[in-house]
């Protein structure tokens, strides 16, 4: 497709012994656009943005990024390309061992050799985007998880990379953190022109936002479009999912035996 | 009947494919040993963290081993009327043996312990995973220094058990027994050899340190990423340092003490 194309997914397969996460799985995302990839918990969109980091090797397909075949890549060549990527963690995953300024500073310090004056500039301007440059002393063990999040987003941010992933930048966040994190992966993409993906299921903040769509469920693309496209759609997946149906073409239920089967077997036992 | 040998066969090719991942592991490590020499402060940090935290339990340990040694050696010494011997025979027992396999059983309980929690939490809170994400090798960055750190550590801090142990026995032997200063100092100077006994307890609490700060970062580096996993990591860093560290004790005295 045209060089608008920042990274492709062709024909992308993995699994976990016997649970597929990737059957077939082709995805495109368009530089300076914000990209996002949904799906139920536990259908593996984790580990698609491990593959996109090049930190786990799809089992069969490709994953070009910027021209680049990440699962050809070298090691050293795989650690060149990840300076140009930014993965804010689900966890946070901030290094418990260092301040927040020395969080942020980290990936500068490792990568550049520029002096502490810069470096104390681009930390503190990088805090100054997230509204946390008044905790940048604290440590990570006194941050709320909104804050901690935040700071894990400067911090990613830091190199500035030409893409951002996003793992799950909601979950477990209160409303008001929320709609800041939601305002903030919105301006960083477009103040300092990043590609961004996302993955997540909430879906009131993501549409919100977001320029394409993919839907995933178990481990292939069921629907994709504008988040006006998706709205309109009559796939009933789709539908249940983003209308939040509890029951649907995806059952409530996780595959049992008959419950009266299940009830007696056990009680015969 | 032939389930038990199948047993101990599954067990012993496990072992053997654990030691090869803990090989090619450590392989890794050195290699990002000498980058680490323009960037000495990731050790110097480590050298505290590991060596100079350990001090405190070491010294106190020494003292009283070092005091316990010159009250026994001193009641055997007498009954054949040897006790000006006791510094020889304290300091011998220490450099050779005491030195180097306490502090290594310490050193493993103290240092090798923290290092597999520290590294096996960081995996688990998926801090080596995002390090990774910012292009810097985890083992280079986190492991290596502190691989290093232990190896330094290791000789240094049996030299002082040695040391201040010795001082437990001459506060015993001399302060309170009696015997006589001079003899205890000097026919320790005379007999006691720096090749033959002080360097090759050196070499010993070297190998130990190698053997046990390379459990302890592996097992940190390999353990699962959960609250079990790191449990159960620190406890086997521990239990197989102390073993190592008893097995290659005894290989170790019957090759450099054994032809004299």
């Amino acid at each position: 497709m045209s060089s608008n194309v920042l990274l492709t997914i062709k024909g992308l397969h993995f699994s976990y012994g016997r649970r597929a996460i990737a059957d077939g799985i082709d995805i495109e995302v368009e530089r300076g656009k914000i990209t996002t990839i949904m799906g139920p918990s536990g259908t593996g969109k984790t580990t698609l943005l491990r593959m996109i980091g090049g930190q786990v090797a799809p089992h069969r397909g490709d994953i070009v990024f910027d021209g680049e075949s990440i699962p050809a890549l070298g090691k050293a060549q795989l650690l060149e390309t990840r300076k140009s990527m930014g993965l804010l963690f689900q966890a946070s995953a901030l290094f418990t061992g260092l301040s927040v300024y020395d969080n942020v500073a980290f990936p500068i310090r490792e990568h550049t050799k520029l002096s502490e004056r810069m470096v104390r500039h681009l930390v503190l301007s990088k805090l100054e985007a997230v509204g946390l440059r008044g905790a940048a002393e604290l440590m990570p063990a006194e941050l709320s998880g909104g804050m901690a999040r935040r700071v894990a987003l400067a911090r990613a941010v830091a190199l500035d990379p030409r893409l951002m992933m996003y793992d799950e930048p909601f979950v477990g966040q209160d409303p008001i953190t929320m709609g800041v994190i939601t305002r903030l992966i919105k301006l960083l993409n477009d103040s300092l022109g990043l590609t961004s993906i996302i993955v997540s299921h909430d879906v009131h903040e993501v549409m919100a936002i977001s320029d394409y769509v993919y839907l995933i469920s178990a481990g292939k693309v069921i629907a994709s479009g504008t988040p006006q496209q998706l709205q309109q759609s009559d796939s009933p997946w789709a539908q249940q999912f983003l209308r939040a149906e509890p029951d649907g073409p995806v059952s409530f239920q996780y595959p049992a035996l008959d419950y009266k089967k299940d009830l007696f077997g056990l009680a015969k036992s | 009947m032939f389930e038990p040998i199948r047993l101990i066969g599954e067990a012993a090719l496990r072992a053997l494919a654990r030691l090869g991942q803990a090989t090619l592991f450590i392989v890794q490590v050195i290699a990002g040993i000498p980058p680490l020499l323009r960037r000495f402060s990731l050790v110097i940090t480590q050298l505290y963290e590991v060596g100079v935290l350990s001090i405190a339990i070491i010294a106190v340990s020494a003292l009283a081993v070092g005091m316990v040694l010159g009250l026994q050696m001193f009641y055997t010494l007498r009954d054949f009327g040897s006790e000006q011997i006791l510094g020889q025979v304290v300091a011998l027992s220490l450099v050779r043996e005491l030195g180097p396999v306490l502090t290594g059983l310490l050193f493993a309980g103290r240092a090798g312990s923290a290092l597999t929690a520290e590294i096996g939490l960081m995996k688990a809170t998926e801090q080596l995973s995002s390090m990774e994400m910012m292009a810097v090798d985890p083992i280079k960055r986190v492991v290596a220094p502190r691989f290093l750190a232990g190896i330094l550590s290791m000789p240094l801090l049996a030299a002082m058990f040695s040391a201040v142990g010795i001082i437990g026995g001459y506060l015993v032997g001399v302060g309170m027994l009696g015997v006589d200063s001079g003899a205890f100092w000097s026919l320790m100077q005379a007999n006691v050899d720096f090749y033959d006994d002080i360097l090759n307890g050196m070499i010993k609490s070297l190998v130990f340190g190698i053997i046990i700060t390379w459990i302890a970062v592996f097992e940190g580096y390999d353990a699962k990423p959960t609250a079990e996993g790191v449990s159960r990591a620190t406890m086997r860093t521990v239990v197989h340092s102390a073993f190592a560290v008893l097995a290659f004790d005894f290989i170790l005295t019957a090759l450099m003490f054994g032809g004299s």
